[in-house]
């Protein structure tokens, strides 16, 4: 397609392709230098130690097992919380209304407005609604929720996208046997779904765990080793926020925990990307 | 068949969907209610005629001048659209209609992984790296400089991936015609796909908006955080999120309301976004990913 259109050496045109290139390559060199920046200063700090040792002295030395404890009870609590509760309003989204349905629509819209909350805000009602008025104070289980009402719209959007993806005559043909439309959910579209649900998933996850503004008033900066899920204890973002801005000498574990981070979102973000596009050559080969 | 069981699962099924549409009110309700102390003891009015920023517990004993965090958030905000808006649409031009193949593939997939940095890490690289070079050229360095150009890093890959999506829809016949005609590829991509593609686009610079304003840590670690209209761009400024990060920690009284008033201000300044968004997407459905 792209041989379609000549080159032509007008002023105006080569001047657009030099600006295009320079463009594209000064946000690659910017990307690379982060990249490149991240990974130098982490790798000193990356050992075995590093990551089976609790903090000291509010992280300038010892590891960070602590808070990667925190930081996997945290994103547990909230996909455990975010993903019952997303399939079910994904199915009925996709295979309970019409786009025409008032409630359907209602539902959809306050999905959208709530996906367009920012970070902080969530932060803001967690720490009135789940702190204070559920009464968990600054704990892992507040955090973890506060995150799941975050993710909620992106994980109900990519799940109903999964759930419409499955073909009309699966359906069709089920209701044409008599088949209850209870047992075509569980056994035709919630497995053929699965890729998609699978790919919504780890999205909110990496959405969560690159989260830092919601975690801060409502899960707290306790570095200790949480002994339950109503202890407070802070995320790996908040850990890395805290080293930068309030501990003095703390950038070289900052460092390091920003590129455990890092290497955590790309592993997550590239299984995402993955099977995406496996589910999706699945289907296309079927179809 | 089993109706009973099915009209049971319909009820479990309806009763999540209000769950997750009613936490949207749920937010919203209790954003107003811990908002109404400050409404009640300082009025609207005090938030923009008070000579600055020095809350306190109670409303008599303090100043609560928002106005300069809000022209902050909005400056911050400003600034990062104008060097992330060409930057994006030109990342998109250059991946549909300038870039070999195995050049757009590669460009796309960097500004995936840009988009996957969390923003915490952004702040941490503009304080480390950013700001000292910005300091060494003009101090202090922490600036809102330092915060528009984290923040246009940050906001870059929504402008550029939805661009990019709505360009890659635009039929080839477009491309074909244009080819007739004999333009140029400039001429073909600002003529005939630029405007095209223009609610796309549109759509990802209104998103890219909101996504700024709302943005809070990646800021806060660059923007310096001294309450105050800035008179250039190497000053200090706070935004309205940062103050909700900064004040959170030790607020109490009508301070603390204040704050969710501020929270309150940004949710439906971005919800406005949202809402013009979902006004271009029905306009021109077709047009759109």
């Amino acid at each position: 397609m792209k041989s379609l259109i000549h080159r032509q050496r007008k002023p105006a045109d080569a001047f657009a392709a030099v600006i295009l290139w320079v463009m594209a390559m000064a946000v690659s060199f910017v990307f690379v230098w982060i990249v490149f920046s991240i990974v130098a200063g982490g790798l000193s700090s990356i050992s075995r130690e590093f990551l089976t040792k609790p903090p000291e002295f509010s992280g300038r030395s010892g590891g960070i097992s602590t808070v990667l404890v925190s930081t996997a009870v945290i994103l547990m609590i909230c996909l455990g919380a975010a993903v019952p509760l997303g399939i079910a309003t994904a199915l009925f989204l996709s295979e309970f209304t019409g786009n025409d349905e008032w409630f359907g629509r209602l539902v959809r819209r306050s999905l959208d407005v709530l996906a367009g909350v920012p970070s902080i805000v969530f932060g803001l009602f967690g720490s009135v609604f789940f702190c204070r008025v559920l009464g968990m104070g600054y704990s892992l289980i507040a955090g973890g929720l506060t995150l799941a009402c975050m993710v909620l719209p992106i994980f109900i959007r990519s799940a109903e996208a999964g759930l419409r993806a499955v073909p009309e005559e699966y359906r069709s043909t089920a209701a044409a046997l008599g088949i209850s439309r209870r047992a075509v959910i569980f056994r035709l579209i919630l497995p053929a779904a699965v890729p998609g649900l699978i790919s919504g998933l780890i999205l909110s996850l990496g959405r969560a765990a690159a989260e830092t503004a919601a975690l801060l008033y409502t899960s707290g900066y306790v570095d200790r080793m949480p002994e339950s899920v109503f202890d407070s204890g802070r995320s790996l973002t908040v850990h890395i926020y805290d080293l930068a801005m309030n501990v003095p000498g703390g950038n070289s574990h900052a460092y390091g925990s920003a590129l455990v981070l890092v290497v955590l979102l790309l592993i997550i973000n590239g299984a995402a990307t993955w099977i995406g596009e496996h589910g999706l050559r699945r289907r296309l080969i079927r179809s | 068949m089993d109706s009973s069981g099915d009209r049971w699962l319909l009820w479990v099924l309806r009763g999540s969907a209000v769950i997750a549409g009613g936490v949207t009110l749920l937010v919203i309700l209790f954003l107003v209610a811990a908002s109404v102390p400050a409404f009640q003891h300082l009025g609207v009015v005090r938030f923009f005629t008070d000579a600055s920023w020095h809350p306190a517990e109670y409303a008599a004993e303090g100043t609560f001048n928002l106005w300069p965090m809000l022209v902050g958030s909005l400056l911050v905000t400003a600034g990062a659209v104008l060097i992330a808006a060409p930057l994006g649409v030109g990342a998109a031009v250059f991946c549909q209609y300038y870039a070999p193949g195995a050049v757009a593939a590669t460009y796309r997939r960097a500004i995936e992984l840009l988009a996957g940095i969390p923003s915490v890490v952004f702040g941490f690289w503009g304080l480390i790296v950013l700001v000292p070079m910005i300091n060494q050229w003009h101090p202090p360095g922490q600036s809102l400089l330092a915060a528009v150009l984290i923040l246009s890093l940050m906001i870059l890959p929504t402008i550029a991936m939805i661009s990019d999506a709505s360009m890659a829809q635009l039929p080839d016949e477009y491309r074909f015609s244009a080819e007739a005609l004999g333009l140029t590829r400039w001429a073909t991509v600002r003529g005939v796909m630029l405007p095209a593609a223009a609610p796309g686009v549109l759509t990802g610079l209104i998103l890219a908006t909101g996504r700024a304003i709302g943005e809070t840590l990646a800021v806060l670690m660059v923007c310096g955080n001294i309450v105050q209209i800035p008179t250039s761009a190497f000053e200090p400024v706070r935004t309205l999120t940062a103050n909700i990060a900064l004040e959170m920690a030790y607020a109490a009284g009508d301070h603390r309301a204040s704050l969710f008033v501020t929270g309150l201000i940004l949710t439906f300044i971005v919800v406005a976004l949202v809402f013009i968004v979902e006004k271009i997407n029905r306009r021109f459905s077709s047009l759109i990913p």
